[in-house]
């Protein structure tokens, strides 16, 4: 932090989630109100929703759905669990979630890095079009359904019909697979693919922590990219 | 032996087609054993439903005092979304252009409705695959769809719009997602919707982060939030349970609830689908209306009501049932030209006709408005086609208008079911009004 840096303080239990939304919205560009200190989040919805500055928000504690909606540039530092649709529709920045993230985590999201530390729940990366995610513990049952584009890596474990109706979103996970969607084969993890991985690791942190040839890669097999009654019995 | 009854001049019983079986059913079922695969279309529902064809205006006589057409002022403007917006939507006219997707339609089409609906003073709604240039430069008022597919979200555009309208459901599909596929898939409706070129995009059905209406709740507070409690939020649903899906709306937060009756259309959904599923629009407003009237809510969130809207009779109707504005989707793509009969040589080299062609989702429109196809698209000059639009929503303004007088009302908004008899017991349940002729309302006493 340089020595021009402003830091601010919120602590929502006296302030309103709108008054902290709109203070982060009101930064100008080139702002030097670059740290965001968030107390008592006590899992309020929409909080830090739609910031479009190149801030660090820090929020200490629990928070409710949709944290960081469809972020852009900002920096968003959740120390605790959150709830659904943690940085849904995310276009750019960092979500970082120390805990554990509930379902739709990154659902939609176009771009930018979501690294959930703990774990996340069901449907994780839900139609995600573009977002790099990384998920330190496992993630629960139909993630990345309809995945578009983007980057799925999971340290643990990943459950039931890992990415059913897969486009073009790769998938990379270190443990077990409960079981494969519709149209998601495993595929070859040739070098390409772990330099990707140690790439996405390495943003969230995490190199040389993980072994980038641990994982297993997981993709489309483009069988039903087109409407066929041939292909009636996988839908 | 009756020798009269047989050689050539015989009598004979003619031949009579099966009311059950008849000449459309039979040929579907051919080329369902032909192909395996059910039919996929656009547009809304063709079979014949009760609708506000059923319904007929009292003017006034002795026991009411009408205005002069000519001469008396008959208000049109409606404010949308006072609610809770900090900028509530104000349009001239109580007629709206309803979601269609750049996709589905070309970058002319789009630029035309906006045109249209600009020079009226009246919204455009963007659709499933994102706003657009064109769309948003041409559309003073633009409603932009958070659907579930999400295609081409993005908090910019979100910010750029007038309104935001969360799609809950389609009349023509309730329940139910759609299908580009992949001819219409150029290079730039691919990139705008983040997938692979050529490939069938079959749209999601429901909304990948949220099960249900307290979910929404929390998802419209995200999105008021994200826009600063600016734009009016529609949430619009297709008509199947519109009382119960009207209440959760507003429940939820809504500004404004879309109810889409069964003949409103589509670009592309199984013709089962649009024949079979959802209730006709004329016995959808009633159930709307009721909705927010229980709740204390009438006129606090306004309701817009759409699937099948033609003329200023039906606007009319829509209005006397309680309803604040009306949205036109097939009505609209008519005004500029689709279904024309100039092209009559083009829809009959397709296997059809001007008029019944609904193969949009091919992209090969004679009209070049339901098409990428860059040679087709140009048949469509979105200045005239324009001006046609804001033409059709002059005429559907004055002729609501004009019938509002003959029942003494200074604002269409006045219209009122007492204003209404049904031509049939059904619309007279569907629609709680009397049978013509009787002070009946079936489920109701009367006399």
């Amino acid at each position: 932090m340089n020595a021009s840096t402003q830091s601010h303080s919120f602590d929502l239990a006296t302030a309103k989630v709108r008054d902290l939304n709109a203070a982060l919205h009101a930064l100008k560009e080139g702002s030097n109100a670059s740290l965001w200190r968030v107390s008592n989040p006590r899992g309020l919805h929409a909080l830090a929703a739609g910031l479009d500055a190149p801030v660090t928000v820090e929020i200490d504690g629990p928070v409710g759905y949709y944290c960081a909606g469809m972020n852009k540039q900002a920096t968003v530092i959740v120390r605790g669990n959150a709830g659904v649709g943690i940085g849904e529709n995310m276009m750019s920045g960092r979500i970082e979630v120390e805990g554990d993230a509930s379902q739709a985590a990154g659902a939609t999201a176009h771009g930018g890095l979501l690294f959930i530390r703990g774990q996340a729940g069901a449907r994780c990366g839900i139609s995600m079009k573009g977002v790099d995610i990384v998920v330190g513990g496992s993630v629960g049952h139909m993630s990345a359904f309809m995945a578009q584009a983007g980057t799925l890596t999971v340290l643990g474990d990943a459950g039931e019909a890992l990415g059913d109706s897969i486009y073009e979103a790769r998938l990379y996970v270190r443990g077990s697979v409960k079981s494969l969607g519709a149209d998601c084969v495993e595929k070859e993890m040739r070098d390409e693919h772990k330099a990707q991985v140690f790439e996405k690791l390495k943003a969230a942190g995490l190199e040389g922590q993980v072994d980038p040839s641990e994982f297993k890669r997981y993709g489309s097999a483009r069988t039903l990219y087109h409407f066929h009654v041939d292909n009636a019995s996988a839908y | 032996m009756n020798e009269h009854v047989k050689g050539p001049g015989a009598p004979r019983t003619l031949p009579r087609e099966s009311a059950t079986f008849d000449a459309y059913t039979l040929s579907e079922i051919r080329r369902a054993a032909a192909t395996g695969i059910y039919d996929i279309r656009g547009a809304g529902a063709k079979r014949k439903l009760p609708h506000f064809d059923d319904l007929l205006f009292l003017g006034a006589s002795m026991s009411r005092y009408p205005l002069e057409g000519y001469r008396e002022k008959c208000g049109t403007g409606v404010v949308l979304g006072d609610r809770f917006a900090k900028k509530p939507i104000e349009l001239k006219i109580p007629i709206t252009i309803a979601g269609m997707s750049f996709g589905s339609l070309s970058g002319p089409a789009k630029e035309a409705l906006g045109r249209g609906a600009s020079a009226m003073g009246t919204s455009t709604t963007t659709g499933d695959g994102g706003m657009t240039p064109e769309e948003r430069g041409h559309s003073t008022k633009l409603v932009y769809q958070y659907l579930p597919s999400r295609y081409g979200m993005n908090p910019d555009d979100l910010r750029k719009a007038d309104a935001i309208e969360v799609v809950v459901g389609q009349g023509a599909k309730p329940g139910g997602g759609g299908m580009l596929l992949g001819q219409k898939i150029s290079p730039r409706v691919a990139k705008m919707r983040t997938l692979p070129e050529g490939i069938d995009q079959r749209s999601a059905c429901r909304h990948p982060d949220w099960t249900g209406p307290d979910d929404l709740e929390i998802k419209i507070e995200e999105l008021r939030e994200i826009t600063d409690w600016e734009k009016p939020i529609y949430v619009k649903v297709g008509a199947a349970r519109p009382y119960y899906d009207t209440a959760l709306a507003v429940k939820s937060g809504a500004d404004v609830v879309v109810v889409d009756g069964m003949q409103g259309g589509t670009a592309a959904t199984q013709e089962v689908f649009i024949e079979n599923v959802g209730i006709p629009t004329l016995a959808a407003v009633h159930q709307a209306v009721k909705a927010l009237q229980d709740l204390g809510m009438h006129r606090k969130v306004q309701l817009i009501v759409s699937g099948g809207i033609r003329n200023g009779a039906d606007v009319a109707k829509a209005l006397a049932l309680g309803a604040d504005a009306v949205a036109i989707g097939t009505a609209a793509l008519v005004a500029l030209g689709d279904n024309d009969p100039r092209w009559e040589s083009e829809y009959e080299a397709l296997g059809t006709k001007a008029g019944a062609y609904d193969d949009w989702h091919e992209g090969r429109d004679p009209a070049g408005i339901t098409t990428q196809d860059p040679e087709l698209m140009k048949r469509l000059d979105p200045e005239i086609a324009g001006r046609r639009l804001a033409n059709y929503l002059s005429v559907m303004t004055l002729e609501a208008q004009t019938i509002a007088r003959a029942c003494g009302k200074s604002h269409v908004h006045n219209l009122e079911p007492e204003d209404l008899v049904a031509l049939t017991i059904e619309a007279a349940a569907m629609a709680n009004v009397p049978l013509a002729g009787t002070n009946w309302i079936p489920g109701k006493t009367g006399f």
